[in-house]
């Protein structure tokens, strides 16, 4: 197998690497540059823990090839944080406790930031339907949609 | 199937020769959403991927006068979002919205959708229902087929190796037009229909439907297009009695399994009630598109 060369930028960096061509781009952010804060529950497109967006949009990295993401930008959860501290999605699920094993988190939040990106002031039924390729086992979602409609209103007021 | 090679060539000839040329079976990656799914863990023989998406014309579209010319491998996403198309093709809008979470829709196309072949595609009927045409780019140059020819059977379209489908080209309808897609499944939300229903009819001024496409799919191992469904409709005012003859039509002419998702007794009642549902919807939308 020929082993394919990409360049690509991952949360505002460039980053080079080699992969087969069969290697999904979550194998290569968790397995070649050590990004682990991307999960897999699946691996078939139905969980959504494997979240990422790519050119901005938000997509299943488990349903991406590696090399597909030559010439693209690449976002993770590890590009969430605001310098240093966690941003107020981050903050919001905890301090709604919309967590319990975690995860599924990183592919909430990350989804959780394209929903508010493209939708500032949704309504619970629309978070709730853009949300539902995200998958949780333990939180029963609502603690989740409470962080999530918390961290749009925050955002809106500029808090 | 092993992916043991990708090419992304940057024009329809070049991936003409990328298809044909391959000395292991060579499938078109658009979204990949079906694709990288079936070819996961499976190691028996090699396969070459040719993603078509560095094509500008397969993944845009364009709404002219007289064609809306979708390019097959444009994200749903990008495709949902556009108000032009919507505002002429509602249903096969609506439609494509069906398909998988906010992150499949970010990557499945209707050309994928619709070359996957699965006899519950939802934009199938969506696409019957408004006439779609595909045009096929090969070794031998371009062909175009009806999309209700398209699909020959569970999993099966009617490209050989070496074919490419390259664009889906839907007439602009008539005035006084509209169109309505309808599935059910027993969640609200992210499953694959169990029955569904494109419609599309014309109506004059006075409300009469002087013309209609019926289509239905997840009822038989492809969607068929049911012109005695649309016969129903043509000539009337699209009343409850016609609803109701269009509904036994689509009933009469399914052909449905029994699965988990449904016994074949109940996806024959329940996708004569979605004809009947889609087709009152489809004539709602072109009394107000008047
Ligand atoms: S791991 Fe990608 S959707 Fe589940
Ligand atoms: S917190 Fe465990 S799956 Fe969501």
């Amino acid at each position: 197998m020929t082993m394919k060369h990409v360049n690509t930028s991952v949360n505002g960096e460039a980053v080079e690497f080699l992969c087969e061509p069969h290697e999904t781009l979550l194998d290569v952010l968790r397995n070649r540059l050590s990004l682990t804060g991307t999960k897999e529950g699946c691996g078939s497109g139905d969980c959504g823990a494997c979240s990422v967006t790519v050119n901005g949009r938000l997509v299943c990295s488990c349903l991406v090839l590696g090399v597909e993401a030559d010439g693209k930008e690449i976002a993770t959860i590890e590009g969430v944080e605001d310098h240093g501290h966690l941003n107020v999605i981050q903050e919001k699920f905890l301090e709604h406790a919309a967590l319990q094993c975690g995860i599924c988190t990183p592919g909430f939040i990350v989804a959780t930031r394209a929903l508010l990106a493209e939708n500032p002031d949704p309504t619970e039924e629309e978070a709730r339907y853009f949300l539902a390729g995200n998958l949780c086992r333990c939180t029963g979602y609502d603690k989740i949609i409470r962080a999530v409609m918390d961290a749009a209103e925050t955002i809106r007021g500029g808090a | 199937m092993a992916v043991v090679d990708y090419l992304s060539p940057t024009s329809v000839a070049d991936a003409v020769k990328c298809l044909a040329g391959s000395p292991h079976p060579a499938k078109v990656l658009a979204g990949g959403t079906d694709l990288i799914i079936q070819s996961k863990g499976k190691y028996d023989s090699p396969l070459i991927v040719v993603d078509v998406k560095k094509i500008g014309s397969m993944v845009s579209a364009e709404l002219t006068d007289d064609a809306l010319i979708l390019g097959p491998s444009m994200p749903c996403a990008e495709l949902t979002a556009r108000e032009d198309i919507k505002s002429v093709f509602p249903g096969l809008v609506e439609a494509a919205f069906l398909i998988g979470s906010t992150q499949v829709q970010g990557r499945a196309s209707v050309g994928g959708n619709l070359c996957n072949a699965s006899p519950a595609g939802d934009t199938i009927p969506a696409l019957i229902a408004n006439a779609a045409q595909c045009v096929i780019a090969g070794p031998n140059g371009e062909r175009t087929v009806p999309v209700e020819s398209f699909v020959t059977g569970v999993g099966k379209n009617c490209m050989t190796q070496g074919e490419l489908l390259v664009s889906i080209r839907i007439p602009r309808p008539a005035a006084g037009s509209s169109d309505a897609y309808l599935r059910f499944i027993p969640r609200t939300e992210m499953d694959i229909a169990v029955a569904g229903a494109g419609v599309a009819v014309t109506l004059d001024s006075t409300g009469k439907c002087t013309a209609a496409r019926v289509a239905i799919g997840a009822v038989a191992p492809t969607a068929l297009l049911v012109p005695e469904a649309a016969a129903a409709l043509v000539g009337s005012t699209v009343d409850d009695a016609s609803l109701a003859a269009a509904a036994a039509a689509a009933t009469a002419a399914s052909n449905p399994i029994t699965d988990r998702r449904g016994t074949a007794e109940y996806r024959r009642h329940v996708v004569g009630v979605l004809v009947k549902r889609a087709a009152a919807i489809a004539a709602q939308r072109a009394r107000s598109v008047k």
